[in-house]
Order: structure tokens, then C-alpha cells, then sequence
């Protein structure tokens, strides 16, 4: 198969970018995305060019590395996809392919295709755990967990940090990134001395970052390479609400009070 | 030299409790005293941070990815091993301990196997009250799959994504202590260096990927938690930047390589299916609990697979073993598999390729629960092939995905310099020959949220209060010789990329030190290596600066390294000159095919050093003391 790349270079941070064309042929339908771009630098290489950069790690849509808008879609044309598991046959012979990097104030473009994801980890270490310190623990069958809030903490635990939805997302949102965190965690009974406090800190921490809020578009679930659904932001938002009316009272109560 | 592997001299089921009675500590206040560096933010690196961070120590945690998240742990798919017994079926610290040795075909080093076994129960209530959702069953209790080469079912799940939901139960641990600020983590940061004064590791040199500059970093510890170096075969299941760089770095400081020969060869992978692949895939080993394996009887038969009756299906490992069937150990499966496709019996063009089919596991028990145990593994083998498996069986051959050898290290999981630690796939101790599924996910944890924070203190007391800081001279000349290596890279200006030479040596050591291996091939290979390594220097081609983000400099970097690292590889082959677990040398097999071991000669860890550029490697060995278990011949038949 043949195509025409047309793929956005930015040589640093500071640099102005530009959309630049090059011409692939000769790749079979089974190669990947990725690998077409590792041929394409191969031929840069020995031109004496600059390869593209690109962020790429297991190539088996896992580590949420790979981080592409192909054609304007994040993560390209299938669903439940990353950018390193989409494959040439799903385009067609002679087709240009648009590659960008994500799109958002709080993901800037470090080179070529690659972007700063830190404010993620930012978000995490807001409250996005639950504190238990290494050491002896409770016998986890003490304390059973439905087989269906298991699962759903699970459908929530799925995600995989690449941040396709806060680039798909027309107003820059994290927000399904943050609720799934908030959801899985949320769900289990170890998280729930946590649960107020975490959803507000992480949701002010998104805020800070520079991410947008959520009108419901709902193209953060279709861009999501897990399929986790934006339940968890309702969810999220309940969580949000409760901790902020529960602060205006003294949780512990007091002599005063009454 | 004399390896001292710090055992304590009793019996190994009291051994660690006595060490941990008997090793120094360093109390709460003065744990903020230390400075530590790890190294790898895998399971092990992000356990072992957050643990030690916890603790009071301050931490940096260094990883080339651009998150800790990323690191390859999070590929794992089916399960980690814990002697819980939940099912009732005869599991204990001592059948987890013995399956692991036999396993590793009595080349693992008894106590730790054992302290491992011992440890894996805690894991398990570690890592559920840190929130990480393990599967549960309809009365909310845990849930248990088994697992190959053993005969309980002691697997733990969460889904078919196990390592991701435990590395990100160490991830958050992780960035909790950082927002405590007790852990500075430096993403897309690579080591290249570590640095040694008064023969004790005090620090490291990295290079910042962002921006091509090289800093230093005193410490009173070094851990490095950096993974395998299944690429040196180039295409493995390993994500396609992990690399042997720090430990090789290490080594040529010093730190001893233990059997690097033992490289663990996976059944279950996507097989190839062009030049310009990248990687190869890996299903998940827990397939094989419902799934059959076979080849057409008949050479060539390009029938559909559904249309080939029963009888006209060779399911050759249930035939050879009949009491494990399907679940043999991965390398007695792999090389069944290379056996009946060296034979002629493999599937499609390259030949390379058997079934493993769920059609009767369909069958008897529904298209749901199958769904529900392993639809995310059906799922990415559609992506990537096109091909349903519900339909249609998977076609899997072997891949290079797990190395057992790594850095040397003593009972504390302290290489033989003092101060420098490696700990989960990049050490050595733990899986012998080879290792059994689900057992690398419970060794990275073991290490890192148990044994190195309770050990490390027993050296740190010994160096209090002396301090060496970044401007002790070391630290820049290690610096300058980082430097003038990579300029050396960008200077060389021939024509080849740092990614054909990956591929060639790739194809080299698949060829010559792959699944089987002989003197004969392994003295060839000794002679083809040095020449492509020269090959290298000379015509290799690194584009653009490096003082910027620069791809192609990072790669060339591993590359130097793993055709270094490959040459000591073969020659450890060639050394353990008998078969045992991963490692089979065709002029030792009993005759059914089956390794023979040599405990007479062999029995033991093999741990080079390195002498100096173009100087021959010298072999230290630790010889294994099998007190408690008899090593006997391994058979799963």
C-alpha cells in the first residue's frame, strides 16, 4: 500500500510548527501505524533528517504511551484503540494520513508528536491513591467485595493514563481521566475513608492544571481506547458535591453546635 | 573472588526471620539522614520507592518514559502467584517454594526462593487494601486461576490486566509520597552511569531526554530496578525501549552479571509476520488453562482449522504429558512447539506457528464465561490479526520475554558493590532456570514493598554521616566519559541506523543463542558478534544533536550496550556446557528430547566480570547449596 503522511513537526517547545508531507510506499497491510513511522525515520535518518519523534513503548496498547490524533481522531479510526494498535488495512491505498499531537493548553507539545503528560501524574498525586504504607495488612477475604461493584471498580481501574480524552474533548477536559480514578477507588470499600477528600482535591487539581470542564459532549468515551464510560463523571461530580456541602459543616461536630 | 550470598546458616524456613533479627536498622530519625536513588519505575522501582519513602528516606526515582506509569510491568497479563490456599487444594509456602525450584530446574538460590514463597501471601493483602481491584467471585471472596507447571490454583487476577491494576496500586503509592515530598521522580530521564568512590556506589549520571543534558546525583544507596534484556533479541514482548543499559553500565563498574544465558522463551506470542514488525505480542500463559494446542497431523494441510476432524489433530503436548497437558512450564512448551514446527508440522507461509484453540472450551462451558475470563486477550489478538478467535483458533509461537539472569546479588539484594542494589527482573535470585507464570509480578513486589526496605538499612548504618555530595570530583569525570561516549556516537556519521544494527544482532542471537543452542553455533556466533560491534562503531549513523530530544542518540546508546552485553550472553551458553530449565544444549538431552541436567558440574550461579574493554570476562561461581530440596529430574509428563 502507498500513502501520503502529512505530519505536524515542531522542533522544541518554543518553535512555531508546521504540517510537512512525506510519501510512504511499499507497506504491507499488516504493519502499524508506528511502524510505518519507524520506517518512515529509518529513510529520514539516511537523508540526513530529522526522524519524527513520537512517544511509543509496548505497542500493544497497554502503557499509554503512544499518544497520536490521526486524522482528528485521537488514537485514529477504530474504537477501544490506541495509536500503536492501529494497523495500514484500515485505511485505504493512496489515502493521506494526517498525524497531529494532542491538542491542550495543559498537554504542551514537547517535539514533533510528543507531549508533556505530567499534569496527569500532578493529578494523581493530588489524591489519587489509597494510603497504606507497605507493611502487614488484614486478610482481604475479611472483607468481601461484591462480584459487580468489583467489576465496575474495575471497568474504572482500566484506564490507562494516555489522555486521549482530555485531547478529544473540545473544551480540554481531564475530566474523564480524573472520574476514573475518583470511580475506582471510590468503589472499594479501602477507598472510602479517602473518598471526599480525594474527589475534591483532584478535581481542583484538574482545574489548576488548566484542563476545561465538562458539557457532556461525550467524545472523551468514544476517543477512550478502554471504553470507560462517562458514568464515572456523574459519579465523580455526586462525590465532588457531597465533599464540598459535607465541608461546610464540621464533619466531627462539636460542643458548639448544638 | 569470594561471592558472599549473606545466608543466614540456618534452616531456610526460619532464615529470614533470622536475618531480619540480626541485620542493623536505622531508626525514623534518622532515615531523612539518607539519600536514595532508584533506578526503573516498575514494579519493583515503584514499590520500592514509595515503600522506602514512606519509611522517612528521600527518594529519586528515575525512568526514561514520561510517567512511572508506563513502565512494562503494566504489560503483564494473567496473574501473580500467592501460596493462599484459598481453594483448599494443598497449597503452602512449601508447594509454592518447591514448584518454583522445580521450576527453575534447581538453579535458583534456596532461600530466596523460599523468602519469596513466604513473602507472596502479604503481597496479596498489600496490594488489596492499597485499592487495587482484584477479581472476586460472586460471594466477594478472591478468585484463583491456575497456572503453568504447577498443580493448585494459586494465580491472582484482575482481568487480563494484573500488572497494570498492581503497577498502578504501586504507581499511586508512589506519586502519594511525592506530593508528601518525600519522592522527587525524574521521568524521561535515562541512566547512563553509576559512580563509584572508595569502592562504594555513591551516585549516578543520567541524561535528561528532554533536553540532552547530563547530571549527577550523589546518594548513600543506588537500587536499580531496571528490567530485562529480552531485546537483545530485538523483537520479544518486552515494550520496544527496554534495555540492559543500567545494569550493563553497572557491570562494567563492577557489579557482577549472574547467568545471563537464562533467557525465558514465552509459548504463547502472536508469531511473526514481517521485517518491519516491532514487537511481538504476548497471550496471556492463563490461556492455556481452557485452551488446547495442536498442529494438523498432516504436513502442509491448508485446510480451515475448524474443518480438520479430531483424529487428524496432533495436540502434541497433551499426548507427551499427559498429567500436565497444556499447562507444562513455558520453556518444555516452547520447545514442543519449536519441535513439531522444526519437523515440518507448522502452520502457514513461514511455517513457524501452531493452534491454540478454544473451540471445545466454547463448547462445553459458553461463549460468556470464556468472554468474561479472557475477552480482553480475544480482543487484542482481533486488533492485531484480524482474525476472531472465537471462531477461528489463535496461532501462536514462542518469544523471547523473560530473562532470569540479571546483576548478582547477595540475601540483603545487594550487588557485590557495596551500596548498589537491583532488585526484580534485573537481579538474578529468584527463578533458576526458568520461571514459572505469574511469579515475576510476585518477585518485583516481594522486593520492593518487602525485603529491600527491610534490608537496605543493615548497609546504610554503616556509612552514617558521610556524606559525599555531587562535587566530589568522581562525579565529573564520570560525567565527562558519559559525555565523550555519546559524543563518539554522534560522531562515527556512516550509514547505517542504531535500528539495523538491533535487527541484525536480533536475528544473530534468535539464530544462534535462541530456544536451543549448541558449541558449535555459540563459537560461531562469538566470532559474528565482535565483527558487527565493530561494524558499528564505524558505520553507524545517529541523526540530529544531542543536546535535544533525540530519539535515534537513546536507541544507538542501547544498542552499543546490547552488543556488548550479547557477546557475554553466548559466552555463559557456551560455558554451562549441560541443559537445564530455558537453557537447552542440544548435545545434552535425555532421549525423549528432554533437558539433562549436569548437577555434578553446573550446579551453580554463574557470575562474571568484567576485566576491561577487550579483555576476557572472568567467571566467579557461587556454588547452590540444595539443603532442602533434593534436586531431582524435572518431569511433567
Amino acid at each position: 500500500m502507498n500513502f501520503i503522511l502529512s505530519i505536524w513537526r515542531q522542533a522544541s517547545p518554543e518553535a512555531k510548527g508546521k504540517m510537512v508531507k512525506y510519501k510512504m510506499s511499499n507497506v504491507s497491510e499488516e504493519t502499524s501505524l508506528l511502524e510505518m513511522l519507524d520506517m518512515l525515520n529509518e529513510k529520514l535518518t539516511l537523508k540526513d533528517e530529522e526522524p519524527v519523534a513520537f512517544d511509543s513503548d509496548c505497542r500493544e496498547g497497554i502503557c499509554g504511551s503512544c499518544s497520536l490524533v490521526v486524522n482528528g481522531r485521537a488514537h485514529g479510526p477504530g474504537k477501544l484503540t490506541t495509536s500503536c494498535q492501529v494497523f495500514m488495512r484500515s485505511f485505504t491505498d493512496g489515502q493521506t494520513i494526517h498525524l497531529e499531537p494532542y491538542r491542550s493548553a495543559a498537554l504542551p507539545v514537547i517535539k514533533d508528536l510528543v507531549v508533556d503528560r505530567t499534569s496527569l501524574d500532578r493529578i494523581i498525586q493530588s489524591g489519587g491513591y489509597i494510603s497504606a504504607h507497605s507493611g502487614p495488612k488484614p486478610e482481604p477475604n475479611s472483607v468481601p467485595i461484591g462480584y459487580d461493584e468489583l467489576e465496575e471498580s474495575m471497568d474504572a481501574a482500566a484506564c490507562i493514563g494516555c489522555g486521549a480524552c482530555a485531547a478529544a474533548c473540545p473544551n480540554g477536559s481531564a475530566m474523564l481521566f480524573t472520574a476514573a480514578k475518583i470511580g475506582h477507588l471510590g468503589l472499594l470499600p479501602q477507598g472510602q475513608p479517602e473518598r471526599s477528600s480525594r474527589a475534591k482535591a483532584m478535581v481542583q487539581q484538574m482545574d489548576d492544571e488548566g484542563f476545561g470542564a465538562c458539557t457532556n459532549y461525550a467524545e472523551c468515551q468514544d476517543a477512550c481506547p478502554k471504553g470507560i464510560s462517562i458514568k464515572f463523571i456523574g459519579r465523580m461530580n455526586k462525590d465532588f458535591a457531597k465533599a464540598m456541602l459535607c465541608d461546610e459543616l464540621d464533619p466531627r461536630g462539636s460542643m458548639d453546635a448544638n | 573472588m569470594e561471592l558472599d550470598s549473606k545466608i543466614p546458616n540456618v534452616p531456610i524456613q526460619e532464615a529470614w526471620r533470622a536475618h531480619i533479627d540480626s541485620i542493623n536498622l536505622v531508626g525514623p530519625k534518622n532515615r531523612p539522614k539518607y539519600d536514595i536513588v532508584v533506578v526503573g519505575s516498575g514494579l519493583a522501582g515503584a514499590s520500592a520507592a514509595a515503600s522506602l519513602g514512606a519509611m522517612g528516606y528521600n527518594v529519586k526515582l528515575f525512568c526514561f518514559q514520561d510517567s512511572p506509569r508506563r513502565a512494562h510491568s503494566i504489560a503483564a497479563q494473567g496473574g501473580i502467584n500467592a501460596s493462599k490456599n484459598y481453594r483448599n487444594d494443598g497449597d503452602s509456602t512449601w508447594r509454592l517454594f518447591y514448584d518454583t525450584q522445580k521450576g527453575g530446574d534447581f538453579r535458583g538460590r534456596e532461600a530466596n526462593v523460599y523468602r519469596l514463597a513466604e513473602t507472596s501471601t502479604q503481597i496479596i493483602d498489600q496490594c488489596v487494601a492499597q485499592g487495587v481491584p482484584l477479581a472476586r467471585e460472586y460471594g466477594g471472596n478472591l478468585a484463583n486461576r491456575s497456572f503453568g507447571g504447577v498443580l493448585v490454583e494459586r494465580t491472582f487476577y484482575a482481568r487480563g490486566q494484573t500488572g497494570q491494576q498492581l503497577l498502578l496500586g504501586a504507581y499511586q503509592a508512589l506519586e502519594e509520597q511525592v506530593a508528601l515530598g518525600k519522592v522527587k521522580q525524574y521521568p524521561r530521564t535515562e541512566m547512563h552511569d553509576i559512580v563509584k568512590i572508595d569502592g562504594r556506589c555513591r551516585g549516578i549520571v543520567v541524561r535528561d531526554l528532554m533536553t540532552g543534558e547530563i547530571q549527577t546525583h550523589a546518594a548513600d544507596a543506588v537500587v536499580l530496578a531496571t528490567g530485562g534484556y529480552s531485546n537483545v533479541y530485538h523483537r520479544s514482548t518486552n515494550a520496544v525501549n527496554c534495555n540492559v543499559t543500567a545494569a550493563w553500565r553497572a557491570h562494567k563498574q563492577g557489579s557482577l552479571f549472574a547467568n545471563p544465558c537464562f533467557v525465558q522463551i514465552h509459548p504463547t506470542c502472536i508469531p511473526v509476520h514481517g521485517d518491519n514488525q516491532s514487537k511481538l505480542t504476548l497471550m496471556s500463559e492463563s490461556l492455556r488453562n481452557d485452551g488446547r494446542i495442536w498442529v494438523p497431523r498432516k504436513k502442509g494441510d491448508d485446510r480451515r482449522p475448524r474443518d480438520i476432524p479430531e483424529e487428524e489433530r496432533y495436540y502434541y503436548l497433551e499426548e507427551r504429558y499427559p498429567s500436565f497437558g497444556n499447562l507444562v512450564p513455558r520453556d518444555v512448551a516452547s520447545r514442543a512447539a519449536k519441535k513439531v514446527c522444526d519437523e515440518g508440522y507448522g502452520l502457514g507461509e513461514t511455517g513457524f506457528g501452531v493452534y491454540l484453540d478454544f473451540r471445545d472450551a466454547i463448547a462445553k462451558h459458553g461463549k460468556d464465561v470464556i468472554e468474561a475470563k479472557y475477552g480482553n486477550l480475544f480482543d487484542m489478538y482481533k486488533d492485531i490479526t484480524d482474525d476472531d478467535p472465537y471462531e477461528t483458533p489463535f496461532k501462536i509461537y514462542p518469544a523471547p520475554h523473560y530473562t532470569m539472569g540479571g546483576l548478582w546479588v547477595d540475601y540483603n539484594l545487594m550487588t557485590n558493590v557495596p551500596g548498589l542494589y537491583a532488585i526484580g527482573e534485573a537481579n538474578f535470585s529468584d527463578h533458576g532456570a526458568n520461571r514459572l507464570g505469574a511469579s515475576s509480578l510476585m518477585q518485583c513486589l516481594a522486593d520492593g514493598y518487602f525485603i529491600l526496605p527491610q534490608t537496605i538499612g543493615d548497609y546504610l548504618r554503616d556509612i552514617y554521616q558521610q556524606k559525599i555530595e555531587e562535587d566530589h570530583p568522581e562525579f565529573a569525570k564520570h560525567a565527562e566519559a558519559v559525555d565523550e561516549k555519546i559524543d563518539a556516537l554522534m560522531n562515527i556519521k556512516g550509514s547505517r541506523t542504531p535500528l539495523s544494527f538491533q535487527k541484525e544482532l536480533g536475528d544473530i542471537m534468535w539464530n544462534y543463542c535462541g530456544m536451543s543452542r549448541n558449541a558449535e553455533d555459540l563459537k560461531k556466533e562469538l566470532e559474528l558478534i565482535p565483527a558487527l560491534r565493530k561494524e558499528f562503531w564505524s558505520e553507524l549513523k545517529v541523526a540530529g544533536t544531542k543536546d535535544s530530544f533525540n530519539q535515534s542518540l537513546e536507541r544507538a546508546g542501547r544498542v552499543a550496550d546490547f552488543l556488548e552485553f550479547a557477546e557475554l550472553m553466548c559466552k555463559d551458553a557456551l560455558e554451562r556446557d549441560e541443559s537445564c530449565g530455558c537453557h537447552l544444549r542440544e548435545e545434552h538431552v535425555h532421549e525423549d528430547g528432554e533437558a539433562k541436567r549436569d548437577d555434578e558440574k553446573f550446579s551453580y550461579v554463574a557470575a562474571w566480570e568484567w576485566m576491561g574493554e577487550n579483555v576476557a570476562h572472568q567467571l566467579h561461581t557461587e556454588q547452590l547449596d540444595h539443603q532442602a530440596l533434593k534436586p531431582t529430574t524435572r518431569s511433567y509428563k
